[in-house]
Order: structure tokens, then C-alpha cells, then sequence
């Protein structure tokens, strides 16, 4: 343990309302901010940790305001660098559960680097990104998850940009645990968010958020209930990938051409066996590239759920370890012998 | 030449001595000089040194940017700085002649290996002829020209070692006619030999048998007409060790660690000339020191201030493209009052500038780079060993003030060593680092409900009832929630200033070195102490009425800087910039005009050079 930690409280019992600051949220009406914090209110009183051990760190952006509305440790900090601040203290005191709260500018544009190297790294932090594919503080420019000529106010004639696909980037930056919802899903993603909270080790999870002001819309091509069935691919452990009005398509692994299709049970001789079966925990993370990459592709649905979730030592753990190691191996050393662990003379 | 057994030359005594040993990257320069360094302590003199390689990592062999040097002054009386001007020059190739002749002193000795010069090694070096054959050369300095490449081998026939092992063994060859030169017992030496290299015993016994051998040369040699002895200084009594500043530095996180029993949390990114304060401070992990090498500076910072808010003593290093990074997490830092230092081991810059030169010009910076209002205190080390002490200052009014502080050093600092006298147990006091760990109003715990000195309390994550929130947005007064006050605002604007001037309580009053009033008062800051040091006392040998007085603090300054500064009839304010202290006092001293003297050649300044300033100056 860390000199700093305080004395550990057995956790009490919690309700929700154990996590409201009591701030009234500063979100536009109908954000979809407000669905994720109540999903994360909902799930806190059962991680099993005191609220006083849990800290919400965020950068800057709508989504970061969201630390003030916890009743929890928290520190608003500086545009993407949130994970960094999270890093210094996940490391320092590893008892602590740290969750990064971020936005698609705040960790892919200003802060890619501190993103990718949390990632990189397995130090056990969870970080909600809400992505509606729009700065909307600044009240409406182009994201690194603007899709492909999108218009906005600093791209009037379409966005020339290629989008990042947030899970596939934490995933080939290292991130152990990866997964995917939507705002308006709310029991999807508090399965998702309860799941986040019990891994080990650093834990990406993406939120399609609406923002109802600078970018509304921005997710009715998944969400509308006419098309939502054959859009969203609803991935579940254990479970054959399947998707569509009657459950009827699946997503095949065609082993000749080395990529995943879409088939329709009943068709072409095609059963349930064709179907590959979800597993996160598969330890080559080829196949949960390879759907985090479908909703870039026409023709495939979105998948939302947990892409990949594998145990590995984390950053935090492993430092620790070292530091144990080193205290059992030298013991207490006053500081007058190590200053004088070198080379010495006396002046008499 | 002819060896003359048992001729004894003349033993002449003499106060101080600097020597630099210069040759290629690969010739063991900053080996010799190290171990020549520790002969010269052990032997009770004062000593300063200062290492200087090239910024390339593998020049080409025998080029003049493959030349690395080495320089130790030492004496018998207080040594303020590495020296001005090397009294013995050991050139082992004609690059390291090219490259340094101009500075050893008129008459100086040059010690050379002749069997360098070669045709290929002359032309890389520029030379058109062989420069050992100039009469001038002879004339200027006392040359004493041996072919260590011949006498290496001739020491080692038959010991069945390679070309290439048996010329890297070429180095020791000059310890040993050092050694002998001024008179320091061999036998330590050969010992140390031994102890380092006992896992190649072939290779020990090669460099005790050429070491040995150019210790034989010195003795038998006519090429030396005396041999030096250079007494004792008077030191306080105690242990010693010899420190580079980053070495320092590093010491002091663990001794920070261990007087307030808090975790120092070190996060920062590699950066010359920093980066060796992070290496060391690595190897301290049961002294309670955790360190973090980041992705980049601002997350070097970044995780020390998150640190700091899980209630870590957090500190991150740098050197100035990595402080200008920094700048606005710095901002943060300040405007969530959170404990932290910030190392910067000052280089030439601006961008990338000057990574291996140093340079004293991150004054402004340090004191006024960051937008918005962001006063923080600033403290400079004078010395390699003071880098220790004032990094530990730099924890204390940290914590004690809830503050980030800028503890500036810089490359001359951090690369240079001294001996450290080690603290005697007991002699650097333990001090308390408190949390709160009560709600401190009636309405609930107010983060940034102050103390009488404006001191906001520091509740850390673990602490039940405490829960808070704080960050980058202007905050109230009390609850430290955001708000966007414009009163609110310029009352925690002037709060925050206001803390920052009371910190003044912790800084002692500035002593004048030398008479109360005078002449001419020399203004020194940092690195820079030694040099003006030695030139006031120089100056005052001489009987001008010269004066120094030297800044530890450059915020908040002392609180009798300006009297004192009324003392004398002049000020000069030497530094390696040009003229930010000057002009810091011009702003904080309005009516005071001080004279510069400014060098900004990636050196320290000479005693000498300033000296003659004086006395130009006085007339």
C-alpha cells in the first residue's frame, strides 16, 4: 500500500443517490450525458467499493464536466489530458478505482498520445469515451470521429478527414477490456459499465452519444426502430453472432478469404453452427479487430457490446511488485547509510 | 630517452590546480578524469569538476566532434567552480589538442600522445602539419609529448590480448603519469582497478600493469621537471561523497521521502540535461520514491499533479523545451493549489538550442511563463551538492503552502560535481505533511477554506466524508465548486498572489559577502555562484571594495534585497543570459539601474573574465 492511502472502511451499503453531488448538470436538454451518468450512478453501489476510494478524472469537453455531478473524488483537468493525471494516480495509489471520463476530441484529437499510451500500458483505469462525433463545447466543429464529409462549422464543404474507429484503436494501442454502447440503450450499457468496473487493467468503453444541439441524428441510422434491428449487432460471450428482425442473420468467419460476412440462417444450406461464436476473451485480438471494424464497412451491422476482455498484469501491479520487492530485498535503510551508499572519505 | 632511475625531482607546493583531460569519445576521458577526481578527495583537497561530451552519442573516431573532456580543479583552499583555465591539458589525440589548446593557461603543461598523430587523425583534425613539431608550441607551454600508443603496447607484449583491447588500455597509461605528477599513493588506484573490473581479470591486470607502467614513465621520465603536491584543504569535518547536481537532486526525493514519510511520486520524460535525476531517483524505490516515465513532458507533469491529488508528494523534471510544455499544466497546478516541484536543469535554448551547453535564461519563464495570473515560487541551487538542498526546500514550501514550486538548476550544475558532505544522522530534521481529515465547515468540507497565511487544507482520495471536486475552472472561494464570479474571480486572483507573497516568511534575509557597503556589489543567481564568489574574493584580495550577494530565492525575494542593493555605489549583475535577473530587478527595484556582464556561450563564466569586468568598471 501506498504511504498515502487512509484507513480502508468497510464499504458500506449504497443507493444512487449515494453518487449525486447534488450539482444540477449543465447539459443541453436531451443530452445523452445525462443517461450515461445515471447508468453510472445505478452501477457504483454494487462494484463493491467505498465511495471515497473511487475518483472520476476528466478532461475538457461536455462530457468532462461529469466528475462534479459525482459524489466522489474527482478533478477536472486540462483538454485530453486526463488520462495522464489518471496514470500519476492510478500508479501512485493502486487501491484507488480511477475512471477517465472523456470525449471523442479530448482523447482522440488533443489527447491521442496520453490515450493510447494508458492503453498501451494495462494500468488499471476505466475510461468512458462519449462520442457524438461533434466538438460541441465549441459548439460545433468537425471530430476525429466525424465521419467522412461531414459538414461542419470548420468543414462547410464536407470533413476530408478519415474517422478514428475508437475500439479498434484501443485495441491495437493495447487496452485489455474494449467494448461499445449507446446512450439511449440504458440497460445495454449499465451491463456494459458494471462489466467495466470489475476488469483489471485498462478499460476502453465507447458510448454513442446524441448531442441533440450540434450534431442530432448523429446515431439514428442504429437507433430508428425501423432499421435498429438489422444495424446493431449485439454482441454476447458464449453466443452466436447474430443480428436482424427475426435473429435470423449471423456474422460468418470465411476461413478461405481470412474475413467476416453476413449470412442469413436458412439460406444457401447456411445453420446456427455457421456462426461464429463471441468470445472477448480470445488472447489474439484478430477477431475482435475484425468486428470492431464492421460498422466502418456498408453492408454490416454495428456491433455493440464487449469486443475484448483478457486478463493481463497490470502497469500498476507490476510497479508495486517491484516496489515490495525492492523494500524486502534492502529492508529499512536510514537515510544517512543510503546517502552514503557510494564511494566515501573522512575529513578529520 | 634514456630512463633515469633515482633522480628525484623538485616536490613544489602549490594551492590549486585544474586539469582537463580531453580526447576522443572512445579514449576513457571522463574515467581518467573521475578517478583522478576521487584520488584528488581522498587526498582532503576541495575539488569542483565538470564533464563536457560531445551531443553526438558516436562521432566519428578522432574527429573534432567526437572530442570529450573532463575538468577538475582542486585545492587546498575553498574551490567555488571546475576552474577557469586548465593549468595541465592531457590532449590524447590532435583533434582534443585542436579543440582545447586555446584554453590552457600561457605556460600551462601539455601532456600528449605523440603516437596519435597521425596522418589520418591530423587531417580530420585540420591540421596541414604536425602541430607537436612547432616551435611556438614549445615555446607557449611546457609540452611534454610521449607516445603512450608504443609504451601501452611495449607494457602489454605478451599478454595476448587484442589490438583493440590493449589501446583502450592507453588511458590508464595517463592516470599513472598523473598520479605520479602530483604525488597521490598509487596503490588505491590499482585496488579500484581491480575491484572494477573483477569480472575480466585479464583486462584488470592489463590496466594495472599500463597504469603502473605510466607511473613508472612519470617517475623515470626528464620530461617532467617537478612533481606537485597540493595540500589538504579544511573542510568541515564528516563523510564525503562526490555529487553531480542531477545526483543530488535525486538524492533529495529520497530523503524527502523519508524525513515526511510520504511517497514522493517523480513522473517525467527523458530530457537533456535532466534525465539523469529520473535514472537515479529509479533505483530509490524502498526509500519510498515511485517514479514514472511518461509518454511525453505534459504527462510527466500531468501524472505528478495527479499524484499530488491522491496526496503523493508529486515532482517532475525537465529542462526548458520541456518546462515551456509544461507551461500549462502548470497553471493548473497553481490555480488547484496542489503540491508540486518542478526540477528544470536550465540549457541553452530557445527549441531545441543547446542541449549539452548550459545557459541560465529560464528566469522569465520560471517566473512569468504561464498565462493568466500564476505567480509560484522560484528557488535556484548554487552548487551540484546545494541542488540537493534546494530541491528538499522545493518539498517543504511545496507541501507547507499548497504550491507548486520551480526549484531551478541547470546543465553546469547538474553535469558538475563536488564532494557532499553526508548529513550526519539526525542532522536533516523530519517534518510533517498533514491531510485533512475533518470537514472543516458547517456546510460541508470547503477545500479552499484557507488558514491565516491563505493556506487551503489537502483532503486526499481514501478520506470518507471529504469527497470533492476540483480543476482548471476558476472556483468559489469556499466550496472550490466552478464558478464563473467575476468578484469571485480577482478575489481568488489576489488570493492566490497574496499567498505566494507570504511565503516571504520562509525566506531568510540576504547576507552581503564583504562589507556592508562599497564599491561595486556583484548580484549572482544559481549556477554562477562559484564564479562570482571567487572573483569578489579575488577582487577584494586586491582591495576594491567589492561586495556579492547571491539570490537563492527569486520568488518571493528577500525582504532586505532592496536595502542591500542601496548599499553600494554600483551593481553588476553577471549571468549566462542576457540580463534576466537584471532586468527582473530593473521591475521589482523601480529606480535601480544595475550593470550586465552576460555571456551566452553554453559556458559558465570565468573568474577571470569577470574580474577584469570589475576592474574595468571601477576603473
Amino acid at each position: 500500500m501506498s504511504p498515502n492511502t487512509q484507513t480502508q472502511n468497510p464499504v458500506p451499503t449504497y443507493t444512487k443517490k449515494d453518487f449525486e453531488s447534488g450539482v444540477d448538470p449543465r447539459w443541453c436538454p436531451g443530452c445523452g450525458d445525462f443517461s450515461i451518468i445515471n447508468q453510472v450512478q445505478k452501477a457504483l453501489p454494487n462494484v463493491g467499493v467505498a465511495r471515497e476510494n473511487i475518483v472520476f478524472i476528466s478532461g475538457i469537453g461536455c462530457s468532462s464536466r461529469f466528475p462534479y455531478y459525482m459524489n466522489n473524488y474527482g478533478m477536472h483537468t486540462l483538454h485530453g489530458r486526463a488520462p495522464s493525471f489518471a496514470s500519476g494516480l492510478k500508479v501512485s495509489r493502486p487501491e484507488l478505482m480511477v475512471w477517465v471520463i472523456t470525449g471523442d476530441g479530448d482523447a482522440l484529437a488533443i489527447g491521442g498520445n496520453h490515450f493510447i499510451h494508458t492503453m498501451r500500458r494495462n494500468l488499471d483505469i476505466k475510461m468512458l469515451m462519449f462520442n457524438n462525433r461533434i466538438y460541441g463545447l465549441t459548439k460545433g466543429q468537425v471530430s476525429p470521429t466525424s465521419e467522412l464529409g461531414k459538414k461542419t462549422k470548420t468543414t462547410p464543404h464536407g470533413s476530408p478527414d478519415y474517422p478514428f474507429n475508437a475500439p479498434a484503436l484501443a485495441m491495437g494501442a493495447g487496452a485489455t477490456f474494449v467494448a461499445r454502447s449507446i446512450d439511449i440503450e440504458g440497460a445495454h450499457m449499465g451491463g456494459v459499465i458494471a462489466e467495466a468496473a470489475k476488469h483489471k487493467g485498462s478499460t476502453f468503453v465507447e458510448i454513442f452519444q446524441n448531442c441533440p444541439v450540434f450534431n442530432d441524428g448523429a446515431y439514428t441510422f442504429l437507433t430508428e426502430k425501423a432499421v435498429k434491428a438489422d444495424a446493431i449487432l449485439r454482441m454476447e460471450a458464449g453466443k452466436p453472432l447474430l443480428f436482424g428482425k427475426d435473429n435470423k442473420k449471423g456474422i460468418r468467419f470465411d476461413g478461405q478469404k481470412a474475413e467476416l460476412e453476413v449470412v442469413t440462417i436458412g439460406e444457401n444450406g447456411i445453420t446456427e453452427k455457421d456462426i461464429l461464436i463471441h468470445d472477448p476473451s480470445r488472447s489474439d485480438p484478430t477477431i475482435a479487430f475484425m468486428l470492431a471494424n464492421l460498422s466502418d464497412r456498408p453492408g454490416f451491422p454495428t456491433p455493440i457490446g464487449i469486443f475484448r476482455s483478457v486478463r493481463k498484469p497490470t502497469a500498476d501491479e507490476m510497479t508495486w511488485d517491484m516496489i515490495k520487492a525492492a523494500k524486502a530485498k534492502k529492508g529499512d535503510v536510514s537515510l544517512r547509510k543510503f546517502l552514503s551508499d557510494a564511494e566515501t572519505w573522512t575529513v578529520k | 630517452m634514456q630512463p633515469n632511475t633515482g633522480k628525484t625531482r623538485p616536490v613544489e607546493k602549490v594551492d590549486g590546480v585544474t586539469i582537463r583531460f580531453v580526447g576522443d569519445s572512445g579514449d576513457g576521458m571522463q574515467l581518467v578524469g573521475s578517478e583522478f577526481t576521487k584520488a584528488s578527495a581522498i587526498a582532503g583537497n576541495d575539488l569542483a569538476t565538470f564533464p563536457d561530451f560531445p551531443a553526438e552519442i558516436r562521432a566519428p573516431t578522432g574527429s573534432l566532434a567526437g572530442v570529450s573532456g573532463y575538468q577538475v580543479n582542486f585545492g587546498s583552499k575553498d574551490i567555488f567552480t571546475p576552474g577557469d583555465q586548465p593549468d595541465v591539458l592531457v590532449a590524447m589525440n590532435p583533434a582534443a589538442l585542436k579543440t582545447n589548446l586555446q584554453d590552457l593557461r600561457p605556460g600551462g603543461i601539455l601532456i600528449t600522445n605523440s603516437g596519435a598523430y597521425n596522418a589520418g587523425n591530423l587531417e580530420k583534425a585540420g591540421y596541414k602539419t604536425n602541430p607537436l613539431d612547432d616551435d611556438a608550441l614549445k615555446k607557449n607551454y611546457k609540452v611534454v609529448s610521449v607516445d603512450m600508443d608504443k609504451l601501452t603496447q611495449a607494457a602489454l607484449a605478451g599478454s595476448g590480448l587484442s589490438n583493440k583491447d590493449v589501446a583502450r588500455c592507453r588511458n590508464y597509461f595517463a592516470l599513472g603519469m598523473m598520479y605520479w605528477l602530483y604525488s597521490r599513493p598509487p596503490e588505491m588506484q590499482l585496488e579500484n582497478i581491480r575491484k572494477k573490473f573483477a569480472k575480466k581479470p585479464d583486462i584488470a591486470e592489463a590496466n594495472v600493469k599500463v597504469f603502473s607502467a605510466g607511473h613508472a614513465f612519470g617517475e623515470t621520465t626528464e620530461l617532467f621537471v617537478s612533481q606537485y603536491t597540493v595540500p589538504a584543504a579544511s573542510l568541515t569535518p564528516g563523510t564525503y561523497r562526490n555529487v553531480t547536481g542531477n545526483g543530488a537532486a535525486a538524492l533529495a526525493l529520497a530523503a524527502t521521502a523519508k524525513l515526511t514519510g510520504r511517497q514522493v511520486f517523480l513522473g517525467s520524460y527523458p530530457i537533456t540535461p535532466a534525465t539523469e535525476i529520473l535514472q537515479d531517483a529509479s533505483y530509490f524505490k524502498e526509500m519510498g520514491v515511485v517514479t514514472y516515465q511518461a509518454e511525453d513532458e505534459i504527462a510527466g507533469i500531468g501524472s505528478a499533479i495527479g499524484a499530488s491529488f491522491g496526496g503523493s508528494l508529486g515532482v517532475t523534471t525537465t529542462s526548458g523545451p520541456g518546462l515551456a510544455l509544461k507551461s500549462e499544466m502548470l497553471g493548473l497546478a497553481v490555480i488547484a493549489e496542489l503540491p508540486l516541484v518542478i526540477i528544470d536543469v536550465q540549457r541553452g535554448g530557445p527549441s531545441t538550442g543547446m542541449p549539452t551547453k548550459t545557459e541560465q535564461s529560464d528566469l522569465y519563464i520560471a517566473l512569468f511563463g504561464r498565462h493568466g495570473e500564476a505567480p509560484i515560487p522560484v528557488i535556484a541551487a548554487r552548487s551540484p551538492a546545494d541542488c540537493f538542498y534546494a530541491t528538499m526546500e522545493g518539498f517543504y514550501i511545496a507541501t507547507k503552502w499548497m504550491t507548486p514550486v520551480l526549484v531551478l538548476t541547470d546543465g553546469y550544475l547538474g553535469f558538475g560535481s563536488e564532494p557532499f558532505r553526508i548529513p550526519e544522522e539526525g542532522e536533516l530534521k523530519p517534518y510533517t505533511v498533514a491531510y485533512q481529515t475533518t470537514v472543516n465547515d458547517p456546510s460541508g468540507y470547503m477545500p479552499y477554506k484557507r488558514d491565516a497565511k491563505l493556506i487551503r487544507p489537502w483532503a486526499v482520495p481514501g478520506t470518507a466524508g471529504l469527497e470533492h471536486r476540483i480543476g482548471g475552472l476558476e472556483k468559489d472561494s469556499m466550496s472550490g465548486m466552478v464558478s464563473y464570479d467575476g468578484m469571485n474571480h480577482e478575489k481568488m486572483v489576489k488570493t492566490r498572489a497574496q499567498k505566494i507573497r507570504n511565503i516571504v516568511e520562509d525566506v531568510p534575509d540576504i547576507e552581503i559577502e564583504g562589507e556592508p557597503t562599497g564599491d561595486l556589489l556583484l548580484v549572482s543567481w544559481g549556477g554562477t555562484y562559484g564564479s562570482v564568489r571567487g572573483a569578489a574574493a579575488r577582487l577584494r584580495a586586491q582591495g576594491k571594495k567589492v561586495g556579492h550577494v547571491h539570490l537563492r530565492w527569486l520568488n518571493p525575494l528577500p525582504k532586505n534585497l532592496g536595502a542591500v542593493l542601496k548599499a553600494y555605489k554600483k551593481v553588476l549583475v553577471p549571468e549566462v543570459n542576457d540580463g534576466q535577473l537584471a532586468n527582473y530587478l530593473r521591475m521589482s527595484f523601480p529606480g535601480l539601474d544595475p550593470l550586465q556582464f552576460n555571456r551566452i556561450n553554453g559556458k559558465a563564466i570565468k573568474i577571470s573574465e569577470l574580474t577584469a569586468k570589475v576592474n574595468e568598471i571601477l576603473g
